[in-house]
């Protein structure tokens, strides 16, 4: 037992936090506590993530198999957390000025991390529903933080009704799973779903599951949530949607699919190679005709989600290697157009219109500039880093045999490649208007000008991250 | 598996006839009923007086607050229950297990004691 409880430690350590701050926040001075509370968090999820990172060996499977710490999980949690500060960090002022900046957000946020990192973990049905939830309602809350605006309250609404939706459907599948298995936990699951012979109560079982998990990474068809929650939630919020939990929502797809259903990647290795499809299609389409630039990261995250599918729809341990570093990647990216997006405003005023952005260059080149490697990277342009991303998860589908994906994928980055591009044209060669403040928070230029470095430097060797993505590769799929 | 499928069968014939069943009744009223509508007959009823207001009414949230609040603790009672009856047969790490869960409980319940939730006024 205690021997579990080493394991579960950070889970622990992450979730008695959020509750003891929740009462020092509620029994002190509420409110006044919150920056202090927001730079706290931020920095526990920066010592979890590298305790983590650097402790972590091996694969240990804690709660009789239930929960399993493996390279994967460690990886996944990795980006999240560090992804989770990041966002917290850039967010304060603009919450602060907003008068947004309750104690409970970064509370909340905490238990969405607790939850998330209890997803990547799971090695049984319940303990898999049981991170999601957990996330999933702190994740409700979040997006309706400004309560006073009806906007916010409907993408709260939104994302509740159609979250409860998709864990129906989810649960639905784990209970077929669970009764054509005789068991929850993967391992048994994993015995029963041969490669010669599915059971068609299983299969059933794979589809709902899959489709619930589409609906939480956003794939479409069940991508329809994104948009309103996307423009109606804070933009901090927003960002903090765009990143962690994709990569939270991912690692779990993963996990589900090769740790429970391994032995029949053909059965979802099509699925999944449709949701790809549609998904990448209709983020480059739909976007087009965006002008709110948090809708238009809405349809982009639908895209990347469908690049990162690719890589999960080959079915090797490359093809999961090349999501990660994907994830990884799009998250960095994220990070810093949201760093951006979060300083856009005009007297004082939120701006989220992309006409907002004309003639950018010529009063703020340094940014500017920024702005452009991080579209370019976003559109997957080399020699930038994004490209590289796009370049892993094509290779990963021809190896897969899969060429007809990989050409579709190549297609739908070309007509995606026109909406992060019209930002840049708007920006240098854009008609006059009234320019944006040119104000930015010291922690938003950081993270804006670090993620855009990263993006022209990570081309020598991608700071290293295919190392930890083939060892987790490694340790999933087997 | 075929057997496991078969033992359900039950189940599927009583939703079967539960669903014919229930579209029968509805089909009868609306395909025998002797219809002969006024604008009386339709009208909302009100115990003889003419509708004085519209029946949707907007109630305080506070109601739905009160009602949240009530479901999170009655549901405890739904794990409390069955931990009881086993007492005997959960063993040390059932009896931590279902302390750790009040405990995480009584955080909320302090929470929102101090955040006045349970203030009428």
């Amino acid at each position: 037992m205690s021997a579990d409880l080493t394991i579960l430690l950070p889970e622990i350590v992450l979730a008695v936090y959020a509750m003891a701050a929740l009462l020092f926040g509620v029994y002190t001075t509420k409110d006044k506590t919150a920056p202090m509370l927001t730079w706290g968090t931020a920095g526990i999820f920066a010592v979890l993530a590298f305790w983590i990172g650097f402790n972590g060996e091996g694969t240990n499977a804690a709660l009789g198999g239930m929960f399993v710490d493996d390279g994967f999980s460690r990886f996944a949690k990795v980006v999240i957390l560090i992804s989770a500060a990041a966002v917290l960090v850039m967010s304060e002022s603009y919450m602060a000025k907003r008068n947004l900046l309750r104690f409970e957000y970064p509370l909340l946020i905490a238990l969405a991390a607790t939850g998330m990192m209890v997803m990547v973990s799971a090695g049984d049905l319940i303990v898999l529903y049981m991170g999601l939830e957990l996330q999933s309602l702190s994740l409700y809350v979040v997006a309706s933080l400004r309560r006073d605006s009806v906007k916010s309250t409907e993408a709260g609404l939104k994302y509740f009704v159609l979250g409860a939706l998709s864990s129906g459907l989810l649960l639905y599948g784990c209970s077929l799973t669970y009764g054509y298995a005789g068991t929850t936990m993967f391992e048994g699951v994993i015995a029963a779903a041969n490669a010669e012979h599915i059971s068609l109560g299983l299969l059933f079982g794979l589809v709902f599951i899959v489709a619930g998990l589409a609906f939480k990474v956003s794939a479409a068809p069940f991508h329809m949530w994104t948009p309103d929650v996307y423009e109606g939630s804070p933009t901090p919020v927003t960002a903090f949607f765009a990143t962690a939990p994709k990569m939270a929502a991912m690692g779990l797809f993963a996990r589900v699919v090769h740790d429970a259903f391994g032995n029949v990647t053909a059965d979802w290795g099509q699925i999944v190679a449709f949701l790809s499809v549609a998904s990448m299609f209709l983020g480059a389409v739909a976007a087009i005709g965006q002008r709110d630039i948090k809708r238009l990261m809405a349809y982009s995250s639908i895209a990347h989600m469908g690049f990162a599918l690719m890589g999960l729809a080959s079915g090797t341990a490359f093809g999961v290697q090349a999501m990660l570093v994907y994830m990884a990647i799009y998250v960095t990216m994220n990070v810093g157009t949201f760093a951006f997006i979060l300083s856009m405003e005009r007297d004082g005023q939120v701006v989220t219109d992309i006409g907002a952005l004309n003639l950018y260059s010529k009063h703020e080149p340094l940014k500017a500039l920024a702005v452009l490697i991080l579209m370019f990277s976003l559109a997957g342009v080399p020699p930038l880093v994004g490209f590289f991303g796009k370049f892993y998860v094509l290779q990963a589908a021809v190896q897969a045999d899969m060429a007809w994906l990989a050409v579709a994928g190549v297609i739908a980055s070309v007509i995606g490649a026109f909406y992060y591009l019209r930002i840049v044209y708007y920006m240098y060669f854009g008609e006059e208007t009234e320019a944006l403040d040119p104000a930015m928070a010291p922690a938003q230029w950081v993270f804006l000008m670090a993620s855009a470095a990263i993006m022209v430097f990570g081309v020598i060797n991608l700071f290293g991250i295919e190392g930890p993505a083939v060892a987790a590769a490694a340790a999933l799929v087997n | 598996m075929e057997s496991l499928a078969a033992d359900y069968l039950p189940i599927l014939i009583f939703l079967g006839l539960a669903i014919g069943l229930g579209l029968v009744l509805i089909l009868a009223a609306a395909v025998l009923a002797v219809r002969n509508p006024d604008p009386e007959k339709v009208s909302a009823y009100e115990c003889g007086f003419n509708a004085f207001d519209d029946a949707r009414m907007k109630f305080d949230v506070r109601f739905y607050l009160v009602a949240i609040l009530f479901i999170i603790f009655d549901l405890e009672v739904a794990f409390l229950f069955p931990w009881a009856v086993a007492f005997a047969d959960v063993g040390i790490v059932g009896f931590w297990s279902m302390m750790v869960f009040l405990a995480v409980l009584t955080v909320g319940f302090a929470y929102e004691w101090k955040k006045g939730a349970l203030e009428w006024e």
